[in-house]
Parts: structure tokens; C-alpha cells; sequence
């Protein structure tokens, strides 16, 4: 099926199956592969973008089920310098093998973008859909809280 | 995956249409039926994408909630009224899933969403709901996630939906639409028992497609909670949860259940309400001794396997965590 996706601000037509997942899209057809494959199974959020400005796993979503929309991956999140949320990590030590790390902060820039406030809990529930093998999570919620004191 | 067709449904007619050929499956949010399908569990021969059909709203009338089949769970679980009416409802949503998976989860997908036993999922295993009269591995497995309620000796798996829970205490009702015109399942209705055929899970004919979902929202229901207790504190499949909602007369000192409603989840092969229980409660303070009696009466048929003999007594103390939140109606 051909269809057009609007990725990270321009549009790209694409001849795709139709159940084809986005995950495999973005890195394959599209060559980001700053998404990652953790489990393929919805459960790790490694996969995360931003579809119509929601956050949702790409492993599950269908390309189908994107036409005509819009996906902003890691590589949308900004065009050169870091963004506040990245530089954080770099300074809070949020990242360690970073297999997680691009989910991680979208869904953490998806946080910051909704304007809560960012106490332990709203953040750990933020990204309670994005797990990580190395850091032990502290210095995740580290590096949005230091983001959002940054930001605000 | 195997090779299937694709459609893109422009009416809920089509949809029908296309929904009612042999092995067809309608495809939602896909949280639920791509990974299926990347797994070979389910193989349709015809994808009907239902997701663009203009059946989004949640409207919120005198008497109830309608929640259209394409809401999404984070819809539903923020709008104002559902938070207001039906508490447990939005609660049993958030307590569902990561953020990301609610986002695109519909309520027609949750609805009909499949079990998550590990036996199910596994085509090197036996399983007569994945193959009929092909065996299940489950009876002598590992059961620590499986029913203890519902089983038959055909199958033994959860149900693993949170927001079925809260709709089964409340009365819910499902409206459909297949080749045949539309009708009304009440939510209770919805699931079927294992039995001597698992496969069936649906008291759904072929091609129809739930169109959207009345909850009636009584006192009992705005004071209501949802209690799930998992195995770590977000982002996993209930052990056990509670639906509970209490509609109380009399004073702070005399105060006396006019209505109950009890249903759990985690622990039955559909969700699990209880009239018995709840008529147990009817007429009863509302203290923690009476919820006790009435959970005692609800697990009196349990039937626990190997690894999950714990869910009965889990069961029981989320049961009575829940009426008493409800009680104090927080
Ligand atoms: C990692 C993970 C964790 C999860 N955790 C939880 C949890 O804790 N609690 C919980 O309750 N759920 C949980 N879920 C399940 C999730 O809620 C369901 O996957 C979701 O609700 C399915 O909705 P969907 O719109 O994506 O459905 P789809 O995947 O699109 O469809 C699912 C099924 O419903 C059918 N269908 C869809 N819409 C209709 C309709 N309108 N009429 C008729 N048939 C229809 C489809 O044909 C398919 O068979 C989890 C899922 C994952 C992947
Ligand atoms: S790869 Fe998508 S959630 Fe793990
Ligand atoms: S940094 Fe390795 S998984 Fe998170």
C-alpha cells in the first residue's frame, strides 16, 4: 500500500505493507534507527515515538494505522544541538548501555511537554512503560526532574 | 506473519461486511492483535482496519456513560465525567498497561483482548484454547497467573482486561452491530466461560463489531474504586484487583449498605462479578467485618492449582481493601 507519513516535520510517501510495524518502517524503510527493538512486545518501550503527539510503542503500531499522520522519533526531538532533556541525561548520568535511552526520552519529553509537576511519582508513572536493564531508574528520574528545573 | 489481505473500513457497514468472511479480524489500536499475529497465535486470513470509523466519542447522559468501541483507554480514564460517575473505571484504566500502549488501546480492542497465559502465547505448547482439543500445558504448569474461579478442565487462563472488571460491577452493556442489525450484550454476557470449548471466548457471531458501551452510573458507582495488586507497583498484569462500589443510607453512625457491587479480576476466566456477594453486603454496615463475610462467600468456590493457592487470600483482602475504600469514598 502506498501512504505518506509525516516524519520528524516532512512528508515522506512510502510503498509499504500494510501491518508492517512502524518500528521496522522507521529503521528500515525510513533509516532512523535511533527507535529501538527491545522486545517487540510492547513491554519494554524501548520502541517509543510520539504519533500525533502521543506517545506510543512502534512495535504495535501497524504502519496502516499511521497514514497521514504525524511521528516525531528521537531524531525529531531536535535538529542539532541536544535538547535540555538530553543534556541531562549526559549530566545526570541517565544513560549507561542506552538501548532504553531514546524511549526513555520521548516518553520523558512527552512528560515535560504536558506541564506536570514533576514529583518522584508523576515521573516514575510517566515512564513506568519504558524499562531499563542498567541504571536502576534513579538517575532517569534524575535527569527529567534536572530538565524540568531547567525548563520551567 | 502469515500473508492476509487488507481493508481499510470506511463505514461500520463495510466494516461489517468485510468483518463477516471466513477468518477475518478487525484491527484497532493493534496493541492486542499485532503481537498475535507477530507470534502466529492468530492467523486471519483479512484485516479489516476499523480504527478511522468515526467511533471515538464518550458522551456522557442522564442515566450513563457511552463509551464509543475507538476511544482510547487514556480518553476514557481522563475525561471528567467517567472520573466523576464511574471512579473505578477510570482507575481500573490507569492501572492498566505503561501510558504508551493506552494511548493507542481502544475500549472495542480491550474489550475483546486475549488472554495472556504464557501457554497461550507459546505455539510449542498445548493449548485448547489456540487449538481445539489439542491439550492444555497449563493444568500441570505453571500456574501462578492462572483462574481460580471458572476453570474447567479444558482451560484455565485469566482474564486479563482491568477496565472489563469495572464495566462488569456496573452493569455494562455492550452494543453490536453484524450482518443481522444490532442488539445488546450485557457486559457480563460479554465473556464466555471456558467449558468444554475455550476457543469460544465471545458471545460475538462473525462480522459483528462492537459499536460502543453503556455504562448505567448509579450512587453505587460514584462511589466506587478499583484496587489491583500486581506483582511491582505499575505496568503489569493484575494477581488480583477489585472492582467495588457502595451506595450507602443513614448517618455517619448508623450507616447501612443499600447497594453493593463487587467484581474481581486477576483471578476468573472472564471477569469475575458477584450478585451473591453482592446481596450479602445489601442491608449490612458497612464494615470491615461484613465485607470479610461477603468475600469469604465469594472465594468459598475457588478452585486453586499448584501456584496460585495464594490468589484466594490475596483475593479476599483486596476484596475488602476495595468496599472499604469505597465506604470511606475517597
Ligand atoms: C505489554 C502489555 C501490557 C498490558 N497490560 C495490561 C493491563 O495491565 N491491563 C489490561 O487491562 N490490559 C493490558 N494490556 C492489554 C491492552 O489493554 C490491550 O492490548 C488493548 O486494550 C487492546 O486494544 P486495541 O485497540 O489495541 O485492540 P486490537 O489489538 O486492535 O484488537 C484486539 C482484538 O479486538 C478486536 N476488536 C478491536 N476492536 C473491535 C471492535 N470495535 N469490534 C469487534 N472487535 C474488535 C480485534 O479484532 C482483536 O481481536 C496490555 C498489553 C500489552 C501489550
Ligand atoms: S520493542 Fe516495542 S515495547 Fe519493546
Ligand atoms: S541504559 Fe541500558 S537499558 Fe537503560
Amino acid at each position: 500500500m502506498r501512504l505518506e507519513l509525516r516524519i520528524n516535520g516532512s512528508v515522506r510517501s512510502l510503498e509499504v505493507e500494510p501491518l508492517k510495524r512502524l518500528l521496522d518502517v522507521l529503521r528500515e524503510d525510513l533509516i532512523l534507527t535511533g527507535t529501538k527493538e527491545g522486545c517487540g512486545e510492547g513491554e519494554c518501550g524501548a520502541c517509543a515515538v510520539l504519533l500525533d503527539g502521543q506517545l506510543v510503542n512502534s512495535c504495535l503500531v501497524a504502519v496502516c494505522q499511521a497514514a497521514g499522520a504525524s511521528v516525531v522519533t528521537i531524531e525529531g526531538l531536535s535538529s542539532s544541538a541536544l535538547t535540555p532533556l538530553q543534556r541531562s541525561f549526559v549530566e545526570c548520568g541517565g544513560a549507561q548501555c542506552g538501548i532504553c535511552t531514546p524511549g526513555m526520552i520521548v516518553a520523558g519529553q512527552c512528560f515535560l511537554d504536558s506541564g506536570a509537576a514533576a514529583t518522584d511519582e508523576a515521573v516514575r508513572e510517566a515512564i513506568a512503560g519504558n524499562l531499563c536493564r542498567c541504571t536502576g531508574y534513579t538517575k532517569i528520574v534524575e535527569s527529567i526532574q534536572h530538565a524540568a528545573r531547567e525548563t520551567r | 506473519m502469515r500473508h492476509f489481505t487488507f481493508e481499510r473500513a470506511k463505514s461500520v457497514d463495510e466494516a461489517v461486511k468485510g468483518g463477516a468472511q471466513p477468518e477475518a479480524a478487525f484491527l484497532a489500536g493493534g496493541t492486542s492483535l499485532v503481537d498475535l499475529m507477530k507470534l502466529e497465535v492468530l492467523t486471519p486470513l483479512r484485516i479489516v482496519d476499523v480504527s478511522r470509523l468515526d467511533l471515538q466519542k464518550i458522551e456522557a447522559r442522564t442515566g450513563g456513560l457511552v463509551l464509543g468501541a475507538l476511544a482510547t483507554n487514556t480518553d476514557v480514564a481522563l475525561h471528567p465525567e467517567v472520573r466523576r460517575r464511574l471512579p473505578a473505571l477510570a482507575e481500573a484504566l490507569l492501572s492498566g498497561a505503561s501510558p504508551q500502549l493506552r494511548n493507542a488501546a481502544t475500549v472495542g480492542g480491550n474489550l475483546l483482548q486475549r488472554t495472556r497465559c504464557a501457554y497461550f502465547r507459546d505455539l510449542a505448547t498445548l493449548c485448547n484454547k489456540r487449538t481445539p482439543r489439542s491439550g492444555c500445558d497449563a493444568l500441570e504448569g505453571w500456574t501462578r497467573m492462572h483462574a481460580i474461579l471458572g476453570g474447567s478442565n479444558q482451560c484455565i487462563a485469566a482474564h486479563p482486561s482491568d477496565m472489563c472488571v469495572a464495566l462488569a460491577a456496573f452493569d455494562a452493556r455492550v452494543k453490536v452491530r453484524g450482518p443481522q442489525g444490532e442488539r445488546e450484550i450485557a457486559l457480563t454476557d460479554f465473556h464466555l466461560l471456558p467449558e468444554q470449548h475455550p476457543d469460544r471466548e465471545f458471545a460475538l457471531s462473525p462480522g459483528e463489531l462492537v459499536i460502543s458501551v453503556f455504562v448505567p452510573t448509579t450512587a453505587a458507582a460514584a462511589r466506587s474504586r478499583y484496587v489491583k495488586v500486581r506483582d511491582r507497583a505499575s505496568y503489569a498484569f493484575a494477581l488480583v484487583s477489585c472492582a467495588a462500589g457502595l451506595e450507602l443510607s443513614g448517618g455517619t453512625s448508623g450507616r447501612i449498605i443499600r447497594e453493593a457491587r463487587v467484581a474481581l479480576g486477576g483471578v476468573g476466566t472472564k471477569p469475575w462479578r458477584s450478585i451473591e456477594a453482592e446481596r450479602a453486603l445489601a442491608g449490612q454496615p458497612p464494615t470491615k467485618d461484613s465485607f470479610r463475610k461477603a468475600a469469604e462467600l465469594l472465594l468459598a468456590g475457588a478452585q486453586p492449582r499448584r501456584d496460585n493457592a495464594f490468589k484466594v487470600e490475596l483475593a479476599k483482602r483486596t476484596m475488602v481493601r476495595a468496599l472499604t475504600l469505597a465506604a470511606e469514598g475517597a
